[in-house]
């Protein structure tokens, strides 16, 4: 009630202090940009922001960027599991490194990637393939740098599975195939949805691994942050700042539906 | 099953990295030396430790406060603060890049004001800086929060009672208990900004020999057509993105958990 | 240096965790909280360490209202449930971080670790980790870190309830003769009866975040003031509003018609103590303690038909 009240005010202003600190590095960083952003895709008006994303080009940009993300969700899905169960359940020699690998493509650089794959499966390609320039080259550039996601989410949830389960459901007479749609697949169903959203939410904004190897033709391999990156070139900053809106609102959507869908889960298991 | 797997690895991601060490290094070891050496390559090799050196503090010291703050503070809007500083996952590289122009460049938000201050951001170093900070924001935080909510408030409260004030409990109890997840995410943190490329690309303006960062070099080698120039500094960034993962791998031993993102 | 706590009130959200509470510990006392979980126990330590700030209400420490200071300038050794050592530090630095912060010279750093070392007997293990020490062990370095500040009070948060048996009986003869040594006023939180009324000198029974009563160990068990602390800190029989106590049920040598006849349902044989299951002839069970002599000179059996002489019964009026 009286005295030494001084060190908690103390205390106190350090705390506001820091506060104050963290704020102003996050407005400069991540809300006055986000802000101008959206101040400029919408300064001409929503018809204006309509005509901007619904361009033929901007059109054509969004839409592949859409298709090669879903398919390469897809394929995604599927290797990414098939990998995640063989680093759990299967053991061969060197698997320790390849498990540690699994993460290269979110230690390399975009570009090197895109140069990696250009490498091997471009102009004068080793093994006869040549994908440069063409619409394979984006899925190629896309599958690449979002490997580890499906991997990394299934995986700790495969470690976690209880065999005893799966024991269980094999000496109530089940074949090894009903184990795995019954059993198996349905425990590790979410953690492929977030690995699915993740590398989505990724594949949609790519853009390091795609400047060498698609070519950035309009109408063929151009994807939305390439026609972004033009336009900024050209100076339509509205044009850009339209398709990025566009782009951030499915990203954010994606994501906000994989943030339900994983705390319903977590109420599941509570 | 472990064919399928191990041969969709090698194909899409081992053979394409072995293939450019063998590409680097098939015309002999002078074209290398020779490239490693060039005064552009040295200059963007420096300026993207330059720029990983302010950032990377910068992007720690923020990443440890925010996580105190949403793991021990108790306020309003605690949950979207959280969505706030994941965001720059959400957004491409190129938006980032562009955001930035429109906040910091000639015809941005401020552009007029900093340039009446002859603060030049944009096409310059500190709006590199800016960019790569953004893009490799959320690291420190989200690898710390799940380790500072391990380690409880017990040590901390004790330390209270004997009399620390907060910095003090803050150095000596908080922080050794947190350091190998912010260790961590320090090390995803630098990965990241060193190998940053389109929020970098549009916000330097890419002058040789200026504002060219290692990966903005190696494109522009590319495009030159001096593929050893482009594939000797792609295996410089190639290497360190190796002994990232070989840090990561050291450190999972003392952290315990994996999946980084 | 007394406690007093005066009028205290803590909500958490819509949980009352404590309601008017009021307690004083005398200078020097040795004082159990006890109550089942979620009786605020817990929350009235933690305010009175400044650990937990009250929504209304004053607690003064000597002649001193701390109500508002923060927990580092209180004077309040405390020791956390589990210990809460820094597991960064060695014994020696945990027990000597008090006096560091304080920035007081190493050579007496040492010299007072040394002797709080040895007054908890851990001396030899200064070097070790948290990590290399057993439960018991943890549990006397906590101690001893918190006694390195010459607190004013010291208290402790279920010091016993993460150790095993016979740990627990050894550290509370222990943590009682300390006491008797070094005279700090001391509280501490137990959700166990018999280590309340073994260790400490007073006792206050709290449940639901009130207060139900406050006495010698003794005067709690002869004279409970209500039904809660009666049934709390001793076995009760409950017949209808009356309650009484096992031990106090006396089972008679032969049917002499002074006595309440009953049946015999089963004999539970616990060592020294034997349990007695009984019928009353109207139909009500009870049971009774004797003791493993008595059972034996009554040659109690199953199913025997003998007589009871029940004592007065306790009534509360509610």
């Amino acid at each position: 009630m009286r005295r030494r009240r001084l060190p908690r005010a103390g205390a106190r202003g350090q705390g506001a202090l820091g506060k104050g600190l963290l704020g102003i590095y996050l407005t400069a960083l991540v809300l006055l940009p986000i802000a101008a952003l959206l101040a400029k895709s919408s300064s001409g008006g929503t018809s204006a922001f309509w005509r901007e994303i619904s361009s033929p080009e901007a059109l054509a940009a969004i839409k592949l960027t859409l298709a090669a993300s879903a398919i390469v969700v897809v394929i995604n899905a599927i290797f990414g599991t098939i990998i995640a169960w063989v680093l759990v359940r299967d053991d061969f020699p060197g698997k320790r490194v390849v498990n540690a690998l699994i993460d290269l493509p979110f230690a390399l650089p975009t570009i090197v990637a895109g140069l990696v794959l250009l490498a091997l499966y471009g102009k004068g390609s080793p093994v006869g393939i040549n994908v440069a320039f063409t619409r394979a080259a984006v899925g190629l550039a896309l599958l690449f740098v979002t490997l580890p996601f499906v991997v990394r989410s299934v995986q700790p949830v495969l470690l976690e599975l209880d065999f005893s389960m799966e024991e269980a459901a094999a000496s109530l007479g089940a074949r090894p195939l009903t184990v795995l749609r019954r059993i198996v697949l349905p425990s590790l169903l979410p953690a492929i949805i977030s690995g699915v959203a993740l590398s989505f939410a990724r594949a949609l904004g790519e853009f390091g691994s795609l400047v060498l190897i698609t070519g950035n033709l309009p109408f063929k391999t151009e994807v939305g942050s390439v026609y972004i990156f033009g336009q900024i070139q050209n100076d339509s900053l509205p044009a850009a700042a339209a398709v990025s809106v566009a782009l951030l609102v499915v990203a954010l959507v994606v994501l906000g539906v994989l943030s339900f869908v994983s705390q319903r889960q977590s109420r599941h298991v509570l | 099953m472990r064919s399928i797997a191990l041969g969709y690895l090698a194909l899409l991601l081992l053979a394409p990295v072995a293939m450019i060490f063998y590409r680097t290094f098939e015309h002999g070891l002078t074209p290398v030396w020779n490239s490693v050496t060039a005064p552009n390559a040295q200059h963007a090799f420096w300026l993207s430790l330059e720029i990983v050196a302010i950032a990377v503090p910068l992007n720690t010291a923020f990443g440890v406060g925010m996580a105190l703050l949403l793991e021990r503070g108790r306020f309003w809007g605690k949950g979207l603060l959280g969505v706030l500083i994941d965001l720059p996952f959400a957004i491409s590289p190129v938006v980032v890049g562009l955001a930035l122009v429109l906040v910091y460049g000639r015809t941005g938000w401020f552009g007029n004001w900093l340039a009446g201050h002859g603060i030049q951001v944009i096409f310059s170093v500190p709006g590199m800086v800016l960019a790569t900070a953004v893009v490799s924001l959320p690291f420190v935080a989200r690898e710390t929060i799940p380790v500072l909510r391990e380690l409880g408030t017990d040590s901390e409260q004790a330390a209270e009672t004997l009399g620390a004030s907060a910095w003090q409990t803050f150095w000596r109890v908080t922080l050794p208990g947190i350091r190998w997840g912010v260790v961590y995410g320090v090390v995803l943190t630098t990965a990241r900004a060193l190998g940053e490329f389109g929020a970098v690309s549009i916000v330097s303006g890419r002058i040789e020999g200026q504002t060219q960062t290692l990966p903005l070099y190696v494109q522009d080698r590319f495009e030159n057509f001096d593929s050893t120039g482009a594939y000797t500094a792609a295996v410089v960034l190639a290497l360190l993105a190796l002994a990232t993962l070989l840090a990561m791998n050291l450190l999972t031993r003392h952290t315990r958990r994996r999946t980084p993102v | 240096m007394a406690i007093e706590v005066r009028n205290v009130g803590k909500r958490f959200g819509d949980f009352v965790a404590l309601e008017d509470v009021s307690i004083r510990v005398g200078d020097g006392a040795l004082t159990a909280l006890l109550g089942p979980s979620g009786s605020g126990k817990s929350t009235l330590l933690r305010i009175i360490a400044g650990l937990e700030v009250p929504d209304s209400g004053e607690v003064v420490i000597g002649d001193q209202d701390v109500t508002h200071d923060p927990a580092r300038t209180r004077g309040v050794g405390f020791v956390f449930q589990h210990y809460a050592p820094f597991k960064n530090m060695t014994v020696h630095d945990n027990v000597g971080f008090g006096l560091s912060v304080r920035k007081r010279p190493k050579a007496e750093i040492g010299e007072r670790v040394a002797e709080l070392l040895s007054l908890v007997r851990l001396d030899g293990l200064a070097e070790r980790y948290p990590s290399q020490l057993s439960g018991g062990q943890l549990q006397r370095m906590a101690l001893a870190r918190a006694l390195a500040v010459q607190p004013q009070v010291l208290l402790l948060d279920e010091p016993f309830g993460a150790l095993d048996a016979q740990v627990r009986g050894e550290l509370r003869e222990w943590l009682r003769r300390l006491h008797d040594e070094i005279h700090v006023t001391t509280v501490f939180v137990t959700h166990d009866q018999e280590e309340a009324m073994e260790v400490a000198e007073q006792i206050v029974v709290m449940n639901h975040g009130r207060i139900e009563q406050a006495g010698s160990p003794r005067d709690l068990y002869e004279s409970p003031t209500n039904e809660f602390v009666m049934s709390f800190i001793g076995p009760v029989n409950r017949i209808g509003d009356a309650f009484l106590r096992p031990h106090d049920i006396q089972i008679l040598p032969e049917s002499d018609g002074s006595g309440t006849e009953a049946l015999i349902e089963r004999v539970v044989h616990l060592g020294f103590e034997v349990r007695v299951e009984l019928k009353l002839h109207d139909g009500r069970d009870i049971w009774a303690q004797v003791t493993r002599e008595e059972a034996q000179q009554l040659e109690l059996s199953e199913g025997q038909i003998l007589s009871v002489r029940l004592p007065a019964p306790r009534v509360f009026s509610s």
